[in-house]
């Protein structure tokens, strides 16, 4: 005989407020097989834990259900608690009445009444819910980071000085990322070269770090602690073992003119080349779009000018298998293409730029060797407009977030150039100062008190030349009139994006993603650096536009939760997989071809003589993700999902 | 008289994209017509015809099943499987008498809250318009035998 625990949160006002939790549970009390029926503030909470164990006890419940928030949110906090006060843990059912109630309804009648179908169908399955047991899998302890940017490192770096494997795969030909991109970091303007590459070099010289550059991840297969992972390893055209990187090669290649992707096209590079002098490893690679070999079948001056013979035109892309116990997606970002913004002229006028491309101006190793310099005449400019926000909080044209960077690297840009052109005059057109962060603000007060950047509270609405010159036209809202400037360069800050390809990758690698590209967290605030799916952890911009210190921090705390994963010889899975019934299986093979996992295998039963008596179908429960595909394939019934099995299923709707 | 007409719907949903998508419209507070029912499974491809015609058995005026998009689903093709289960069935479904408008199809992803709740207002009103679905209940009524599972 059942006896069923029903538990209703209130959940502070979140539920109380909406739904009649005192009619609820009298109506729930009534329903046939249960025991308990309570109420009260905040189960989640230890007092509101305590009770539930205590009722389990005293009561000898056979099962509970918690109608309280969305089971992606305390279902784990529950069947632990269930757990402790003896009861197996899959007993224990959510009936969510937050998410998909009291929030989303007005009516506080019409939500008290669906409040009870949820509960009640949550009781009717519970019914039927079987005592399961987790599956333990062994864990493979080699870790891979997918990006070779700050997050990237820095998660690589803490990994293996933990003393695990780590493999880390980048798809530019240097690690580096953005951050080697830059000129000197807010809020301390210390050179992003000189903290960025030691970093880099100890990354790629760390005896547990296998490093894996111009090389992209194709496939990951698998689960948590086993994951199958296959990386293409884009020809280089140039032998990695033998290449002393003397950078011969590149003084002769006749294409000199290709634009820098490093550089974001300020400056100009050869077809065979590494991204910047920096660059780890500082071996090149041929860019087969522009080779003249490539495309017109001679030339090989590269070829003829190693001394070592390390370029070999026949090299084909590769392909590697990796076998890996986790994950962390470290992929980055993109800025975004401020041609959408026709008014601003940019892509049409030289001299609009965004903060990137200024970031390559300013940068001692940049194109113009720090010397802040018109791409237009090479002149110096006097006058510098800077727009912040040209894209993000902009829902019309942009991207309706805030990138959280651009008010930081605008003062910063501000900054650089007072030091570099001192008569220089900039003006920064802002909607607001967000310079939340640790010497922030601090920062930016320097930037209009000591290096006196003006700053005008409004927008521009057109850019446009006259000489030499570009009038700039904006709108100063504290005084409530027009601004018309005469600049010599102008600057945006341009919004932070996702990378092009990134829904493409996170379909690739099976996690979520939000509307823009980004890719989601398990939870925004209490699991931040998890995806949504197990085994898979996120680092930096790949997630939420962020700065340096965010990037890195996040990266720590990836590599925890790396860590923490492999500290343990096996872990403990969710037992819902599906089995078999081989009393009732007429070997179809129907679920094997439904599985996407190849985790059904055909089994022979013998009888005493070893004589064939029928092959059936049998499931592996490590490699089984618990889908239930295969069950309503099977036209024999046989299958089964525990946790989602037919009968409780049914159960369910019955229930409503 | 004038009352209007509150439909019972069911619908059976994928955990990964449409489950969190309504809890989403949750977290968004957004408001929407309480008619809907949720029925959670770990996938779409675990989705049995049966279940939904369990669900008008027992008194649904509509059905809605949703998962991931195409290309999206968690477990890399349950939804494709729904897909050419729900072609194949709808056929069937007309068949047997029920009207298939009264079954929808659709894929709702973890990020779009506001298509789930505009989808559960949307939804209401259709079945709404057509009407209580009482086939199953007067075969019911006929037979004097309640059906049983």
């Amino acid at each position: 005989m059942a006896k069923i625990g029903v538990f209703i949160c209130h959940c502070g006002e979140n539920i109380g407020a909406k739904i009649d939790c005192n009619k609820l549970a009298a109506t729930i009390g009534e329903h046939p097989g249960v025991a308990v029926s309570v109420e009260y503030k905040y189960f989640c909470a230890d007092p509101g834990q305590e009770s539930i164990k205590k009722a389990i006890r005293d009561n000898n419940l056979t099962g509970v259900v918690v109608a309280a928030c969305s089971p992606r949110m305390h279902e784990a906090t529950f069947r632990k608690a269930c757990a402790e006060a003896g009861l197996n843990p899959y007993m224990c059912e959510i009936a969510n009445i937050r998410e998909h109630c009291s929030w989303v309804h007005t009516d506080p009648d019409m939500a008290t009444e669906k409040a009870a179908d949820i509960t009640r169908s949550m009781i009717e399955k519970v019914k039927r819910n079987n005592k399961l047991q987790p599956i333990e899998v062994p864990v493979t302890r080699r870790a891979l980071v997918i990006g070779g940017g700050i997050a990237g490192i820095q998660a690589a770096l803490d990994i293996a000085n933990a003393g695990q494997e780590v493999v880390l795969v980048e798809r530019e030909p240097s690690l580096g990322g953005h951050m080697a991109q830059l000129s000197e970091t807010f809020p301390t303007l210390d050179c992003s070269q000189c903290i960025m590459t030691p970093r880099m070099v100890e990354a790629a010289q760390h005896p547990k770090i296998r490093l894996l550059t111009y090389a992209e991840v194709v496939s990951v297969d698998g689960y948590i602690g086993n994951f199958h992972v296959k990386v293409k390893m884009k020809a280089r055209y140039v032998d990695m073992e033998s290449c002393t990187g003397c950078g011969d090669c590149i003084t002769k290649c006749p294409q000199k003119k290709i634009s820098s992707e490093f550089d974001c096209g300020i400056g100009k590079r050869t077809a065979i080349y590494t991204p910047f002098a920096q660059s780890v490893p500082n071996k090149p690679v041929i860019d087969k779009a522009t080779c003249t070999y490539f495309k017109n079948g001679k030339c090989k001056v590269c070829m003829r000018s190693c001394q070592i013979n390390a370029i070999n035109f026949d090299m084909q892309d590769e392909f590697i298998e990796l076998e890996i116990g986790a994950i962390v997606v470290a992929t980055g970002f993109q800025v975004q293409n401020n041609a959408v913004y026709g008014e601003y002229g940019y892509g049409k006028y030289p001299d609009v730029i965004t903060g990137l491309q200024f970031e390559r101006l300013a940068s001692a190793s940049g194109p113009t060797f720090g010397k802040i310099l018109r791409p237009s005449d090479g002149k110096e400019p006097k006058t510098i407009v800077f727009i912040q926000c040209a894209g993000s909080r902009d829902p019309s044209k942009g991207v309706r977030y805030c990138s959280k960077i651009c008010c930081m690297y605008t003062a910063k840009h501000a900054m650089l150039y007072a030091h570099k052109v001192h008569e220089g005059k900039s003006h920064i057109f802002y909607m607001d100062i967000r310079a939340a962060g640790k010497g922030y603000d601090e920062f930016t007060r320097r930037a209009i008190e000591e290096d006196e950047a003006s700053y005008v509270r409004g927008r521009v609405s057109k850019v446009w030349p006259k000489m030499s010159k570009l009038m700039v036209r904006g709108v100063d809202t504290l005084l409530g009139k027009p601004v018309l400037i005469a600049a010599d360069m102008v600057v945006l800050a341009t919004a932070m994006v996702p990378q092009p390809d990134a829904k493409e990758f996170a379909k690739t690698i099976g996690i979520a993603y939000d509307e823009y590209g980004f890719f989601n967290e398990a939870h925004l605030k209490l699991r931040p650096v998890e995806s949504s799916t197990a085994g898979i952890f996120l680092a930096g911009t790949c997630q939420s536009p962020k700065d340096i210190p965010d990037s890195v921090s996040q990266a720590s705390a990836s590599a925890s939760k790396v860590l923490a994963l492999f500290s343990k010889q096996t872990l403990e899975r969710e037992p819902v997989v599906a089995s078999n019934n081989e009393a009732t299986c007429a070997g179809c093979w129907g679920c094997v071809l439904a599985c996407p996992y190849n985790a059904i295998e055909k089994k022979d039963i013998l009888d005493r003589s070893g004589k064939l008596i029928k092959r059936v179908a049998s499931v592996n429960p490590g490699l089984c993700q618990g889908c239930g595909t295969c069950v309503t394939f099977c036209r024999s019934n046989s299958l089964d999902l525990a946790g989602f099995t037919e009968k409780q299923i049914f159960a369910e709707v019955m229930g409503l | 008289m004038n009352e209007l007409f509150e439909p019972e719907i069911v619908a059976f949903v994928c955990t990964y994209c449409t489950y969190a998508g309504a809890d989403l419209a949750g977290t968004s507070r957004l408001k929407y017509a309480p008619n809907v029912r949720i029925v959670r499974l770990p996938c779409t491809g675990r989705i049995s015809p049966m279940f939904i015609l369990k669900a008008l058995q027992k008194g649904a005026d509509g059905i809605l099943i949703s998962g991931c998009h195409p290309g999206d689903c968690h477990f890399t093709h349950g939804n494709y499987h729904a897909r050419r289960r729900w072609m194949v069935f709808r056929a069937l479904l007309e068949f047997t008498g029920i009207p298939s408008e009264r079954v929808k199809y659709s894929w709702i992803s973890a990020a779009e809250g506001g298509k789930f709740a505009d989808l559960m207002n949307s939804i209401t009103e259709d079945i709404r318009k057509l009407g209580p679905f009482d086939q199953y209940k007067a075969l019911i009524k006929e037979t004097e035998a309640p059906a049983t599972f």
